[in-house]
């Protein structure tokens, strides 16, 4: 297997780019993927009409959505781009930040992870649906009664997280930090820090969160 | 993300009969590891075949004794199952030690078991890697290497297998039941179920392309005191750094497995003798060996270590 | 408004606004997604079309040759920006390599081409399809290892180069008591959460954009210079900033990129930095190496501080400050202070979160309680024997306030500090081995002009209008709460509009000035809209009471709308400065304390407590105040525990660069944190008699965690992060 680090081959031209691979490795695929688009077409005469787009509809807030989409339109970027429900963040695209935060059903799924059309038929909550700035959700109240944020943008990601969190408490779901695995989880500091920690605040209001979260979760408890 | 053609079959037959149909199409699952890839370009099916729609997704008693775990019951599902909690416990500790509460509602039993490395050359694409473009090289050789094997590598590839759940699922001697896209079905023992990289690391397990796992099941519970204890840098959603998913009977004797040391959850059952000895026994077999790199030595001594603190725990 | 004399009392004292912990006026919006981020402007650019940024697959080099020919003949794509098409570009004043490479390469995922595409699914696709062609040349990745070609950076923001003081090389080799260790910091990322994100629209040949980003006027003057256009033609909007800690000071490869684009296409166009290229592509906090030495008398009494420190950049780049604090934190005779800067091809080098302190107190409190050790002193003590009341390099410049022994005093009496064991790995909670520990906080306040303008309508609504940022800091509330304050209206009655190039130009948010700058700002226009009242009604400007939103003098009160009539009232002005900052040195104090578990048998750290204590002039909303400083704690856990931008030293990049690879605290990293500010206002600073404490709060924090995991294991780490491969060696042997 030869190594391109090697140091004597660090030197000179480094011409096998990503761009050459991938060139040479799936562009048959390209082809066989795109009924219908042929290869070679000049800029000026593609347009949107020359994809592939594939129906598909689920319930966002409570009301009936009916998209055509590329079929590679992630949930996400069809809540934000196609709906313009922007209140959905994209951090970071790959499953590791969790501002995409939303509920699909009851339950929390990371929205960048997941293709609009997999969800074919799904009832979407998303931060627009919890509350609005007139008639705040208790969980969006309390993140501001307990400046659970800074600049915001994981907040709508925090804010579905804890929604969708409590009841798995509820439910039972332990968690890592759960000692007796048998036992019904309780809503402690420490159980809350660990089930939220899939949503990085990088302002760093974690503290104030998890007060916030306490106090909802106290409440209905 | 290359275009692709996408589809949802109703039945195992409909999902074979378009595997055959699309050579090179994928399964999708959750999601959540695929479409990381595909976003990235590193996965570039041209054909997606969304298996959610085949059931699958109940977990059920095997007239063994066992468990059938259907390949779509999602990670939270299968961690708070009842009975998973009792018998199978390591199982559920190692879960719930993985990812977080979003990934883990969406991620499925199957797809967690053919997650593909974190090594960040090969989530790289301007960078060598024999895994995602064999004969390129491999940048993680000679480059930044603290996450990576110490057991069972090659010249070609250093990289670790990232499940969690996949370290349980191999000390409760798991087999893993498929379907084959001409309808055959064959149960893989997961022990036969992963390859070492060698000079194919491109190629990390035994599944032949087109072939469906429908079910994961457990073998009848062993009793025990189960253990999983999962070492990472932060508290909670990172990827192990060692993990030792431990099954210790009150005589001392049990099953040890390693996570984040090899290209597979790591067990050699001769090991195991050595445990009423302690952890510096096992450690010894288990670490025969061990090739660390230039940034991951200090997994050596964290494997025994971890590997005390488990046995430490199991005893309660 | 000139300030050059020390504030008097004035009505921002009445504190009726000021001084609460009000909750912020943008919280609603945040926490219901209804608050409009820079890649969100659907509703004012309807028809916006996609970008995607390609990163160059070198570190340094040369593009031999690119085909854009597949790319182009994609579906959807409209049109690809390389340097080879874009026309002349200059190069911003804030910009150190270019934001758009070609055909040199300067660095690891410097942006090499804009795809332009219907869809962001297009775009994205069709950037794989652009063939490049690379010339690699060497280039130096290694910091230790090109640390001795270092020079003497120019001066700049942290000062000069060198400092000297005394005898230093003869005080040392004379103390009884010496101390030389050598401490490392390493690259970090800031890791916003929101990626770097602009919409630019070309109308004729004028610019908008909106983008994400700290610093209006700074980056319109980059953005106009660069693309050689006169800066009136650049509007720039940036009302929501999904966090910065400065990696959005300046102006980046998004909106560059999305107005060449923009132009090219003739459409709109929306450009984010995808996560994988944000920490390469832009800038981030340079690694050091540090030597701290100090000469003491037996009883702990400092006669010589040494600190060097060595950092790199590309050419032309700037060095990390890190020595900045070591010439005002503690006293002593004799001393010297170097930083050198040595060229390296890795990514851009740039601010992040208290520059200059924030690493530069990981290695001198870490040093503080290795000579407190070595003295046999406690270390709240130590740091007391030698505190100073005035600039120690320059004994004649006081400060204009300075409570640093009440913070460690206040957090050692909070925090239980007396019940310390002061020997190490004595403490044990099952396999847990506790520790504690402190470290002094220190950050300079800067003053920095910044202006506004209020509107006062016949409904006694008013309006500041100001291109400040609020980047989680607060802005919009503190800004409110300084009109409603002056102009004597319930904070209901005041609406703050932000981030727009149109609006008067403020201090912007960097270097923790923004607070009390911005509000200084709007104190000068509404004390010029307050004039404005009074001339109009015939009132004196001097005894009018503005309360209840009414104006009242010699016996009349006339509510505000009735006054502003009609027509409203405007009022712009600036606040700009004397030499008070000269005269007297401006900084905050603080004190950290920290207690840690580390497990004894595989040397992970998790932090069990926190506590800051913080004197930084007058609180202006001690609510989103603490939230800066909790949030600081927090990035400051992150650098001591595992915050590392790995360097690959072969190819000359970040490797870590993503989410999941870089790993920064999550909720279960952070404990309960307490924070307590002391009561203190400081004339010198302001009319608001307020400073920064947004960065202080990250300064010296890591240190404390260093000196807890010493405490808790015996174990010393110089190396940062203190990650359990470091600990392992000195674990006890696990039972
Ligand atoms: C930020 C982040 C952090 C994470 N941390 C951890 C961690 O700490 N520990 C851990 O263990 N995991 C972790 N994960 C990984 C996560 O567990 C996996 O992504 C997940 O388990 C994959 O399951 P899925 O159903 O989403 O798979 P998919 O992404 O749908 O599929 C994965 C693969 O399996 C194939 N596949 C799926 N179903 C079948 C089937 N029935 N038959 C045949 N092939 C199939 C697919 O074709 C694909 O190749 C993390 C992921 C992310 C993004
Ligand atoms: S370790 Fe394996 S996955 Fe990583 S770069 Fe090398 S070949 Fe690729
Ligand atoms: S955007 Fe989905 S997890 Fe970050
Ligand atoms: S509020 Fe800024 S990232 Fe959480």
């Amino acid at each position: 297997m030869k190594n391109l680090h090697e140091p004597d081959q660090m030197r000179g031209d480094f011409e096998l780019t990503r761009r050459e691979f991938i060139v040479a490795g799936t562009a048959a695929v390209a082809l066989t993927a795109l009924p219908g688009v042929g290869r070679a077409q000049p800029a000026a005469t593609t347009s949107q009409s020359a994809l592939p787009l594939t129906k598909v509809s689920f319930n966002v807030n409570g009301k009936l959505r009916e998209l055509e989409l590329d079929s590679r339109t992630t949930l996400l970027d069809a809540l934000r781009e196609h709906l313009h429900l922007t209140g959905t963040k994209k951090g970071c695209d790959h499953g590791q930040c969790g501002a995409c935060t939303v509920h699909i059903g009851e339950r929390r799924m990371n929205s960048c992870l997941t293709l609009a059309v997999m969800q074919q038929g799904a009832s979407v909550t998303t931060i627009e649906g919890l509350g609005t700035p007139e008639n705040l959700h208790p969980m969006q109240a309390a993140f501001v009664k307990h400046d659970g944020y800074q600049c915001g943008y994981c907040t709508s990601g925090q804010i579905c997280s804890a929604v969708a969190m409590l009841r798995e408490i509820k439910a039972g779901i332990p968690c890592h930090v759960t000692s007796d695995l048998t036992a019904r989880p309780q809503l402690t500091a420490a159980e809350i820090r660990e089930r939220m920690s899939g949503n990085l605040c990088r302002c760093g209001a974690y503290a104030n969160i998890v007060d916030a979260i306490t106090e909802v979760g106290g409440k209905s408890a | 993300m290359k275009p692709f053609t996408y589809e949802k079959p109703r039945t195992p037959a409909e999902a074979a009969a378009a595997t055959a149909r699309h050579p090179g199409a994928k399964f999708i699952a959750g999601g959540t590891n695929l479409l990381d890839l595909m976003k990235l370009e590193i996965e570039a099916p041209g054909h997606l075949i969304d298996v959610n729609g085949l059931g699958f997704d109940q977990i059920e008693a095997t007239p063994e004794g066992g468990l059938g775990i259907g390949a779509l019951v999602r990670n939270t599902d299968l961690a708070a199952d009842e009975r998973v909690r009792r018998d199978y416990a390591v199982l559920s500790r190692a879960l719930l030690a993985g990812a977080s509460g979003q990934l883990r509602n969406a991620a499925t039993t199957a797809g967690n078991l053919l997650q593909r490395t974190r090594c960040p050359y090969f989530y790289d694409t301007n960078q060598p890697c024999n895994k995602r473009q064999p004969g390129t090289g491999c940048g993680a050789i000679g480059g930044v290497n603290r996450q990576h094997a110490i057991l069972g590598s090659s010249t070609a590839c250093i990289a670790t297998h990232p499940s969690d759940m996949a370290v349980a699922m191999r000390v409760l001697d798991a087999t893993i039941q498929t379907v084959r896209a001409d309808g055959a079905t064959r149960r893989i023992p997961i022990a036969d179920f992963y390859r070492l990289p060698g000079d194919t690391p491109n190629v990390e397990n035994t599944l032949q392309p087109g072939e469906l796992i429908t079910h994961v099941t457990l073998p009848k519970p062993v009793g025990g005191a189960h253990v999983y204890y999962k070492v990472r840098d932060r508290s909670s959603y990172a990827f192990a750094l060692v993990s030792v998913a431990a099954i210790v009977q009150r005589d001392g004797t049990g099953r040890v497995a390693l996570g984040g040391v090899a290209h597979m959850p790591w067990r050699i059952e001769a090991a195991e003798a050595e445990l009423p000895q302690g952890a510096k026994a096992v450690a010894t077999k288990l670490l025969a060996g061990a090739k660390p790199t230039e940034h991951n030595a200090f997994k050596v001594p964290l494997v025994e270590r971890t590997l005390a603190a488990a046995l430490l725990e199991a005893k309660g | 408004m000139k300030f050059d004399t020390p504030a008097t009392t004035n009505p921002i004292d009445q504190l009726k606004v000021i001084g609460k912990p009000t909750d912020r006026i943008d919280g609603p919006h945040k926490t219901t997604g209804t608050a409009r981020y820079a890649y969100e402007h659907h509703e004012e650019v309807p028809n916006a079309v996609y970008g995607h940024v390609i990163g160059a697959a070198i570190a340094k080099g040369r593009i031999a040759s690119i085909d854009l020919s597949a790319a182009k003949a994609a579906p959807g794509v409209l049109g690809i920006v390389t340097a080879e098409n874009a026309g002349k570009l200059g190069k911003g004043e804030f910009n150190t390599a270019k934001l758009l490479g070609g055909p040199a390469i300067d660095h690891y995922h410097q942006a090499i081409a804009l795809v332009v595409a219907q869809t962001f699914e297009q775009a994205v696709a069709a950037a794989q399809l652009v063939r490049v062609k690379y010339e690699r040349s060497e280039g130096k990745f290694d910091l230790a290892a090109v640390k001795d070609t270092g020079v003497k950076p120019k001066p700049g923001l942290g000062g000069a180069s060198d400092t000297a003081v005394g005898d230093f090389a003869g005080a040392f080799a004379a103390a009884p008591m010496q101390f030389d260790a050598t401490y490392t910091t390493p690259d970090q990322s800031h890791a916003m959460i929101e990626p770097h994100a602009s919409i630019a629209k070309w109308e004729g040949d004028k610019l908008t954009v909106w983008t994400s980003n700290q610093m209006i006027a700074w980056s319109v003057g980059d953005l106009a210079k660069t693309l050689g256009i006169p800066k009136e033609n650049v509007r720039l909007i940036s009302p929501y900033i999904g966090g910065g800690f400065g990696g959005k000071l300046f102006l980046r490869a998004d909106a560059l990129l999305a107005a060449l684009g923009a132009r090219a296409v003739r459409r709109p166009v929306k450009v984010a930095l995808h996560r994988p290229l944000v920490t390469n592509n832009t800038t981030h906090r340079p690694a050091t190496i540090q030597r701290i030495r100090f000469g003491a008398t037996k009883d702990g009494k400092l006669t010589a501080i040494g600190h060097e420190s060595w950092s790199g950049d590309l050419p032309e780049g700037a060095p990390e400050t890190a020595v900045g604090q070591t010439r005002l934190l503690y006293a002593g005779a004799n001393r010297m202070t170097a930083m050198r800067l040595a060229v390296l091809d890795l990514p851009e080098g740039n601010a992040m979160r208290a520059p200059g302190e924030a690493p530069g107190l990981m290695a001198l409190e870490i040093a503080m309680d290795e000579m407190a050790e070595k003295l046999g002193l406690d270390p709240i003590k130590f740091r007391i024997l030698n505190d100073t009341q005035v600039d120690p390099e320059k004994p004649e410049r006081p400060f204009s306030q300075r409570n640093l022994t009440e913070c460690l005093r206040t957090g050692a009496e909070k925090f239980g500090w007396k019940q310390r064991n002061p020997k190490p790995a004595q403490t044990r909670d099952g396999r847990w081995m506790i520790g504690t520990g402190v470290a002094a906080a220190f950050r300079n306040s800067l003053s920095m002009k910044s202006a506004a303008r209020v509107r006062l309508d016949n409904r006694g609504m008013v309006t500041v209008e100001t291109d400040m940022t609020d980047i989680g800091t607060g802005s919009y509330t503190i800004i409110a709460q300084t009109a409603a304050e002056m102009m004597g209206v319930p904070l209901a009655q005041v609406v703050v509009k932000l981030g727009d190039s149109q609006f008067p130009v403020s201090c912007g948010s960097g270097g923790q000035w923004g607070a009390h700058n911005s509000t200084g700002g709007v104190f000068a226009a509404c004390t010029k809209l307050r004039e404005a009242v009074a001339k109009k009604l015939g009132l004196d400007a001097k005894t009018a009471v503005f309360a209840d939103g009414h104006v009242s003098a010699g016996g009349r009160s006339v509510p505000l709308g009735q006054a502003a009539g009609p027509a409203g009232l405007v009022a712009e002005d600036a606040i700009e400065y004397g030499d008070l900052d000269k005269k007297s040195q401006l900084s905050t104090f603080g004190a950290h304390f920290v207690e840690v578990g580390v497990n004894a048998a595989t040397g992970e750290t998790r932090i069990r407590r926190m506590l800051a204590v913080c004197a930084a002039g007058r609180i202006l909303n001690p609510k989103s105040a603490r939230s800066q400083v909790i949030g600081a704690m927090t990035m400051g856990a992150g650098a001591a525990l595992m915050e590392e931008l790995a360097v690959d030293k072969r190819a000359g990049f970040f490797v870590n660069h993503d989410l999941a690879g870089y790993e920064v605290p999550v909720h279960a990293d952070i404990p309960h944190q307490e924070v307590i500010f002391l009561d203190e206002t400081d004339p010198m600073s302001s009319p608001m008699k307020a400073k920064g404490v947004g960065e202080l709060g990250i300064c010296g924090v890591a240190a404390a965690v260093a000196n807890a995991i010493y405490h808790a294991t015996g174990a010393r780490v110089r190396d940062y992060p203190i990650t359990l491969d470091k600990l392992l060696g000195h674990l006890p042997p696990v039972a």
